[in-house]
């Protein structure tokens, strides 16, 4: 199998996760009327499609750094509240990471969303275990590095970090919040999934449905 | 729902729109959402600028003004306002001396706020000291949570900062007032009802008749427990007593004592609360030199009180006396 994600493939990859937000959006935003202030579903969708209006507009650079860094930006740009620094720097960092080129490989994408990762730790001060997004986005990244580490194919890893990706989703529902609005609610905290990672979870499930259908799809 | 709106998408702008209209000593951008004082940016003076989500009128639009702040960015009800907004407002005020940023401690704000400062800085090499508000003592474990609220401070600091930047005081030494005002402030409020988020159409959670939330936010967040309604003068002590037992105000010089309302709570009600918190702090030995009393940072229709205590000092009093002209604050003009 072809283990290069190009340009195209990220784009995809960006509008997937666009619309299985947008598909989740009423669920996203329960979860956080529980725990929240109910617009995690609306804030991203607004945000994601001015994202994707960015994308589809025919003036997206062709370089994988540029790329991520507009839609980085265009996120930024509209959503407000947590997630849109949060999920910007996410963007942002990948796409310092990746720089100018037109491909990545396995190990250059891994490094990319360890890099993002970073940005999201730095940015947020938060750490695991205190219910965010971080509990989706850390076993993802590190389920990745650990399987292509091991030397398993490209396409078994993305599903393996998908999959952390979700557990580490559903892992949140009994802890603590202990960052933003829902660690004002203390023990009332407990039992809710978070909505963060919720829609972390989507982001990494919308990579490996992409990013191994490129593959399939050649 | 029965709200004086058009359409809930636009109540912001349309807002907005009104408050130019009515004060044409502002200038407002629609586009960016943004509130100047029409004469910025002020020669030579150092620039205060904050903002935040919208439903706290008149903070922050309405403090824009002389003594007060250059710009004020709006974001929508309740949600912070976006990096791009801050980024404008800032290039927009500074002269040069250099710009602050007030920030109360609520994530989205410090977020979009501290992306701002770094691209404006990236950008335009403007020289931002964000200096964040976190007076609420009604959070009390912050090592376990976003820490504590910016509240009622906020309104003292953007008044005291924007007299020592009028004054022509330099960036950090502005900056400082601000730090000053937060580590010698605390706040703490009730809620007796709660506010409806137009887009929601539905109050933020259920407050039954008879119960009030003592330590709730300015968002409808959760407070420190709820408890049966009391007589104002036992809600009084309900809320100095964890103000005075976090910090000493009873040494120095004395301080301001500020009961806000929280949007629907009438001034009568505000004077009689303000009544029994200056007999409780005469008791307690605390000596009030200044007071503000009145809706300044509300929290939609929510109805309830918070009170504020500052700590003063010589200087802290003659900024607050300084001149200020302001929709929200005026005097000595």
């Amino acid at each position: 199998m072809s283990e290069i994600v190009d340009v195209t493939t990220l784009r995809s990859w960006l509008i997937r996760f666009a619309g299985d937000v947008e598909e989740h959006a009423a669920q996203l935003t329960e979860l956080d009327s529980a725990i929240g202030d109910a617009d995690h579903g609306s804030n991203l969708t607004r945000g994601l499609k001015a994202m994707v209006s960015v994308l589809a507009d025919g003036t997206t650079p062709p370089s994988i750094g540029p790329m991520l860094k507009q839609s980085g930006m265009a996120l930024v740009s509209s959503v407000g509240g947590a997630s849109g620094p949060l999920y910007g720097t996410f963007f942002l960092r990948m796409a310092t990471s990746a720089g100018e080129c037109d491909a990545l490989g396995p190990d250059s994408l891994a490094a990319a969303f360890r890099a993002g990762l970073e940005g999201v730790l730095a940015r947020g001060q938060a750490v695991a275990g205190d219910k965010t997004m971080l509990d989706a986005l850390i076993p993802a990244v590190e389920t990745l590095e650990a399987a292509l580490n091991e030397g398993r194919p490209f396409g078994e890893a993305l599903k393996a970090s998908a999959d952390a990706a979700e557990a580490g989703r559903d892992a949140t529902t009994p802890m603590l919040a202990r960052k933003g609005r829902a660690s004002y609610l203390g023990e009332r905290s407990v039992g809710h999934q978070d909505p963060g990672a919720t829609s972390t979870a989507l982001l990494f499930r919308a990579a490996a449905n992409t990013m191994i259908d490129g593959e399939d799809n050649q | 729902m029965k709200k004086l709106i058009n359409a809930p998408a636009d109540v912001v702008v349309e807002s907005l729109r009104g408050l130019a209209a009515a004060h044409p000593g502002l200038r407002v951008d629609l586009e960016h959402r943004i509130i100047y004082r029409a004469d910025a940016p002020v020669p030579g003076k150092v620039a205060l600028v904050s903002g935040g989500g919208s439903g706290h009128e008149p903070l922050h639009g309405g403090f824009v003004g002389r003594g007060m702040l250059d710009a004020a960015i709006a974001g929508e009800v309740f949600t912070s306002p976006v990096p791009g907004q801050v980024v404008e407002a800032t290039r927009n005020v500074d002269s040069g001396a250099g710009v602050v940023h007030i920030v109360k401690n609520y994530t989205g704000d410090v977020l979009n706020f501290e992306m701002a400062a770094e691209i404006a800085l990236e950008e335009t090499g403007i020289e931002v000291v964000a200096v964040i508000t976190d007076d609420d003592v009604a959070v009390q474990d912050s090592l376990y949570t976003a820490g504590r609220r910016g509240v009622g401070v906020t309104v003292l600091a953007e008044k005291l900062a924007g007299a020592a930047a009028e004054a022509g005081r330099p960036l950090q030494q502005v900056a400082d007032v601000v730090r000053r005002v937060n580590a010698n402030g605390r706040s703490m409020g009730v809620a007796l009802t709660s506010g409806t988020v137009p887009a929601a159409g539905r109050p933020t959670f259920d407050l039954p008749e008879g119960e009030m939330e003592i330590g709730v936010g300015i968002h409808g967040e959760p407070g420190r427990r709820r408890v049966p309604l009391a007589p104002a003068r036992q809600v009084a002590g309900l809320l100095l007593d964890p103000i005075l037992d976090d910090l000493d105000f009873t040494g120095g010089d004395g301080v301001i004592a500020f009961v806000n309302g929280l949007g629907a709570t009438p001034l009568i009600e505000l004077y009689l609360m303000y009544g029994e918190v200056a007999a409780r702090l005469e008791k307690a030995g605390v000596r009030v030199v200044r007071s503000l009393v009145g809706p300044y940072l509300t929290s939609l229709d929510t109805a309830g009180c918070s009170v504020t205590l500052l700590k003063v000092d010589d200087d802290l009093v003659r900024l607050w006396d300084a001149p200020v002209n302001t929709p929200g604050l005026r005097w000595g003009v």
